[in-house]
């Protein structure tokens, strides 16, 4: 507080009053300092990991295009209807050709160029490692670059996503995600007694290695604490995309295909025409563009019904999609209805957690910001590690303004 | 206290959350937006080490 001790005759109790603070505050600080050393000791080394893998993933795109994985093709949109284009049924037929014995389970669009991917699997409701992806060029229904399975941007995804432990594991960081974010919630905390008489922005070289290092952690995460915050969260939104699926599955799909309850499940040699069911959907939400069509059977769709997913038709609105569902044997549309709050927030949680929606420059302070954060994971780890004070000692260094000899 | 100390980083935090956002509003100018704002922090830390370090 500069300048209010100097105000003559009032500085004695502005002091008081100040060491009032800062003495009753003692035992809060040291809660605090307590919650945010475990919540961080319980999540750095998970976070470390998710940080160093996320890196890479960053910038995937740009790594699939350049060892030739996923070439960027140019021509007319495979989301659009131009001329030049195959129907869907052609295409997927061809694909299908290369997968003898599945059932086609996820068909994706473009809206860049004509490539499109087609997802097949053993049955219609195999688990996500039992599918393969096949890009293909829409106006040939040949396919483009080669999606080895096992390639080690795959690798560092699983990792990433649930340390291939499924399900489980992808909860399991999404409650390590959530101890970061107590993390971040208790280090601010912190900083507001630590930085009381430091300037913003302070690094102190001068006085030891640890002082430096403390110093570091405080600056990078303050400056950081947003960007982390948002990123930690949507991750934690991501990990728990099943169950909110399976929610989105068991309500509003059970609801919106009611008619069809009870009735035994669609086999992949009655799919009907998905050109059909493709044009029946256009009609229903026309000057929108199709992202993806979930087949009958998986995680996306009803037992009976392709589901195609529209996106929304502004910049904004884009993630926000919408789904067709149209009776998987008529091609006959039986309803299309926004998503609930749940779905959307898991849609907008994708990008904000990828940091794939403003070109490269985004991407890279991405990266920046990831660098970022793994300088507070260390910094925090080395500021444990080195300790040689009690926990009473750190609590009087964060009540006395960071102001105690090094 | 909390508004020296808060001042700058509740104005970083503001700036870091209008560019992660306004990205997702549009491309073109939006995109480039977004940049400045989430370089911000960036650009802090940068003035930091430059101008900081004692």
């Amino acid at each position: 507080m500069p300048g209010v001790a100097s105000i003559g005759g009032g500085s004695y109790a502005a002091a008081n009053v100040s060491q009032q603070a800062a003495s009753m505050t003692r035992g809060t600080i040291k809660g605090w300092f307590l919650v945010h050393k475990w919540s961080s000791l319980i999540c750095t080394l998970f976070l470390l990991m998710l940080c160093l893998t996320g890196l890479p993933l960053i910038f995937h795109d740009e790594i699939d295009a350049a060892t030739g994985h996923a070439p960027a093709v140019s021509g007319p949109a495979s989301s659009g209807e131009a001329a030049g284009l195959l129907p869907l049924d052609t295409v997927l037929a061809r694909a299908m050709a290369r997968r003898p014995g599945e059932v086609p389970v996820f068909m994706a669009f473009d809206n860049d160029g004509p490539q499109m991917t087609v997802t097949a699997a053993p049955r219609p409701d195999s688990p996500a490692t039992a599918m393969t992806l096949q890009i293909l060029d829409r106006r040939t229904g040949e396919p483009v670059g080669a999606v080895e399975k096992g390639g080690v941007m795959a690798f560092l995804l699983q990792l990433h996503t649930d340390m291939f432990l499924g399900l489980g594991g992808m909860l399991f960081l999404g409650a390590m995600g959530l101890a970061f974010v107590l993390a971040l919630v208790s280090g601010v905390v912190l900083y507001a007694p630590f930085m009381r008489k430091l300037d913003f922005g302070t690094v102190r070289t001068v006085r030891s290695r640890r002082v430096l290092w403390l110093d570091w952690h405080n600056l990078l995460g303050i400056v950081a604490l947003a960007w982390m915050a948002v990123v930690g969260l949507t991750g934690v939104v991501n990990t728990l995309a099943t169950p909110i699926t399976r929610l989105w599955q068991a309500s509003e799909l059970a609801d919106m295909t009611r008619a069809y309850a009870g009735r035994p499940a669609l086999p992949p040699a009655r799919y009907g025409s998905i050109d059909r069911a493709m044009a029946a959907a256009r009609a229903a939400l026309p000057g929108v563009r199709p992202q993806f069509i979930a087949f009958p059977g998986g995680a996306f769709s009803s037992a009976h019904h392709y589901a195609v997913f529209f996106q929304g038709d502004t910049p904004l609105t884009e993630r926000a999609l919408t789904p067709a569902l149209i009776d998987g044997e008529t091609g006959r549309l039986t309803e299309a209805r926004r998503m609930p709050w749940y779905m959307l927030a898991l849609m907008y949680a994708q990008p904000l957690h990828f940091g794939d929606y403003g070109g490269l420059p985004l991407k890279i302070l991405w990266a920046v910001l990831t660098g970022f954060t793994i300088v507070v994971l260390g910094s925090g780890l080395y500021l444990w590690l080195g300790r040689r004070r009690s926990t009473d000692g750190a609590v009087r260094e964060v009540a006395a303004g960071g102001e105690v000899a090094a | 206290m909390i508004r020296s100390t808060f001042a700058m980083p509740v104005l970083i935090g503001l700036v870091s959350l209008i560019g992660l956002v306004v990205a997702l509003a549009g491309d073109g100018w939006f995109d480039a937006a977004s940049w400045i704002a989430l370089g911000v922090p960036v650009a802090a830390t940068l003035w930091a080490y430059r101008v900081k370090r004692t």
